[in-house]
């Protein structure tokens, strides 16, 4: 195709939208809409996420043996847990270890206090395992097998909130897709609304250029641009918007609440943004470009 | 060469418009076709286009069977003909310029190829003073004429006109006819249909004569067109 018939083409398109203004606003703020609350919740259930993977890899399970366990047979049973297929990585903390990290932290700056202990760990039998798993959902399963074995003295987790998170996480996935596919119905329905107005302005210029040879697809392009358009338009306004809510939502929680400072990990915009712009232009030109095409057709018989 | 052999057409309605219809037509030739309304001249010239199927018979233009012919090649094969209505079918929101231009832009001609040839082709029709103006601007016969240089912008070998005179007085419509014949005088086949006896007779030449669908005559008839 020749550049001029581009433009021709493209010019066409925007008349097709100046001429039908509100109709072509409604269309793409729909479909802003849609985009809009796709961009809001992929970033809140991408950073419910990212979160949930931070704390699955700081939390983990603490299984202690029974005192009179010797070390080996604590290693022997450290060879079997470790082929549970849903350990990410364990690492055995013998009671040596687990009584200078408590020295160092209880008696940081005063460690002549602990010397009087030297010779008789008070930790003695506190060897322990600490586990960490893929996926945070499958603790329960584990925690039951371990308390389970024998020479197991106790298990310790913590009924943590990433648990909770990752239901939260599905229900709110489940949500955002029931809201997101009515949105894209009304989407749907108003493009195709609005390219039938367009076909309907256009009845005889269509048929002209019928009866001239134009193709098909120069034809129907005018339509197509529009569609393509507007489908655009939905999908930067919602971008744009997005940018900056993101960064200064992220900025307020942070300072907000500073004490959960630990806790809340977010996902940096430079990493979730480009990853938001694919899928908000894919979304955007694709309703735009599916609607009007599937519209024209039935209204332009060639 | 247009070869028309025993059409029939059929609409869904049931009317039988076309019936056993045979017509040759010579390159370079003039041709009326008459006949009252409701006769079948436009359902002819639809057929012609492609516009329309005929129900049984066969249809060769150039050398090329309209029946045979894939979908994908019937733009290509609507670029060798031009059309001309009754109703003039004129862009109204498009100056004289861009009406001629715009069948020049949606086959995808260059911009160059257009700045040249829209010029020529409005001389040719007599409005080179006029390009700038919109179709609510001019005649009936003015727009007629820039309906003529649209349909003639992608030099097709064929021009068809479906009653190009039918909404122009006497004397507009007699210049219409005259720049269909030095159109037709350049080289093209130029098939026009009217229900227009005087027009006919001022004219001459050879003449086709429908009614209720059936041909009735074809002959040829002296013109007095110099004597007006
Ligand atoms: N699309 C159509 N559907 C059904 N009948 C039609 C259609 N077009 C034309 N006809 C009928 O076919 C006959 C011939 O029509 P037409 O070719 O338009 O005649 P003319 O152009 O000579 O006035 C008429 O009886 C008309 O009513
Ligand atoms: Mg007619």
């Amino acid at each position: 195709m020749r550049l001029s018939t581009f433009w021709y083409c493209l010019k066409q398109g925007v008349k097709n939208i100046c001429r039908n203004i509100w109709f072509s606003l409604a269309s793409a703020a729909t479909i802003s809409a849609c985009i809009f609350l796709f961009c809001l919740f992929f970033s809140i259930i991408g950073n419910i996420q990212y979160m949930v993977q931070h704390v699955e890899s700081t939390v983990g399970i603490t299984v202690l043996f029974d005192e009179t366990l010797p070390e080996e047979q604590i290693l022997a049973l450290g060879e079997q847990i470790g082929q549970r297929t849903e350990i990410k990585s364990m690492n055995y903390v013998s009671a040596q270890e687990a009584w200078d990290t408590f020295k160092t932290e209880y008696f940081a700056g005063h460690e002549e206090l602990a010397e009087g202990f030297a010779d008789d760990n008070p930790l003695a039998g506190s060897a322990s395992y600490e586990i960490y798993l893929h996926d945070i959902e499958q603790q329960e399963g584990l925690v039951a097998y371990l308390e389970g074995l024998e020479g197991v003295r106790q298990v310790n987790y913590s009924n943590t909130t990433a648990a909770g998170f990752s239901s939260f996480n599905k229900m709110i996935s489940l949500l955002s897709l029931v809201i997101i596919g009515v949105l894209l119905a009304v989407a749907v329905f108003l493009i195709n609304n609005t390219i039938s107005v367009a076909a309907a302005f256009r009845k005889q210029e269509s048929q002209i250029m019928r009866l001239i040879g134009a193709t098909n697809f120069m034809i129907r392009s005018p339509f197509i641009v529009e569609g393509v358009l507007i489908g655009l338009m939905g999908a930067v306004i919602p971008l744009i918007g997005m940018y900056f809510l993101y960064t200064r939502t992220v900025v307020y929680l942070m300072e907000r609440f500073h004490i959960l400072s630990n806790m809340l990990y977010f996902i940096p915009i430079e990493e979730i943004y480009p990853l938001m712009v694919g899928v908000a232009l894919i979304l955007g030109i694709g309703i735009g470009f599916f609607g009007s095409f599937f519209t024209i057709r039935k209204y332009l018989k060639v | 060469m247009i070869e028309i052999s025993n059409i029939n057409k059929t609409y869904e309605t049931g009317n039988k418009a076309l019936k056993d219809i045979n017509i040759q037509i010579a390159d370079g030739e003039f041709v009326f076709i008459m006949g009252r309304s409701g006769s079948g001249k436009s359902t002819l010239l639809k057929l012609l286009l492609k516009e329309a199927e005929p129900t049984s018979g066969r249809i060769v233009v150039n050398d090329m069977n309209l029946q045979k012919m894939p979908r994908r090649y019937v733009p290509k094969y609507r670029r060798r003909l031009g059309v001309v209505f009754q109703d003039f079918r004129l862009l109204k929101d498009r100056s004289v310029f861009e009406n001629v231009a715009f069948a020049q832009r949606v086959v995808g001609a260059s911009p160059r190829t257009i700045r040249e040839s829209v010029p020529e082709m409005l001389k040719m029709v007599g409005l080179s003073a006029k390009y700038k103006m919109l179709p609510r601007q001019l005649s009936g016969g003015e727009q007629q004429r820039v309906a003529i240089a649209r349909a003639l912008i992608n030099r097709p070998e064929v021009l068809l006109a479906d009653e190009p005179t039918g909404n122009l007085d006497h004397q507009n419509a007699i210049e219409i006819m005259k720049l269909l014949k030095e159109i037709n005088e350049g080289g093209t086949t130029v098939v026009v249909v009217t229900h227009s006896q005087e027009i006919v007779e001022q004219m001459g030449g050879r003449v086709i004569t429908l009614e209720r669908g059936r041909l009735i005559s074809d002959e040829v008839k002296g013109g007095h067109s110099d004597e007006t």
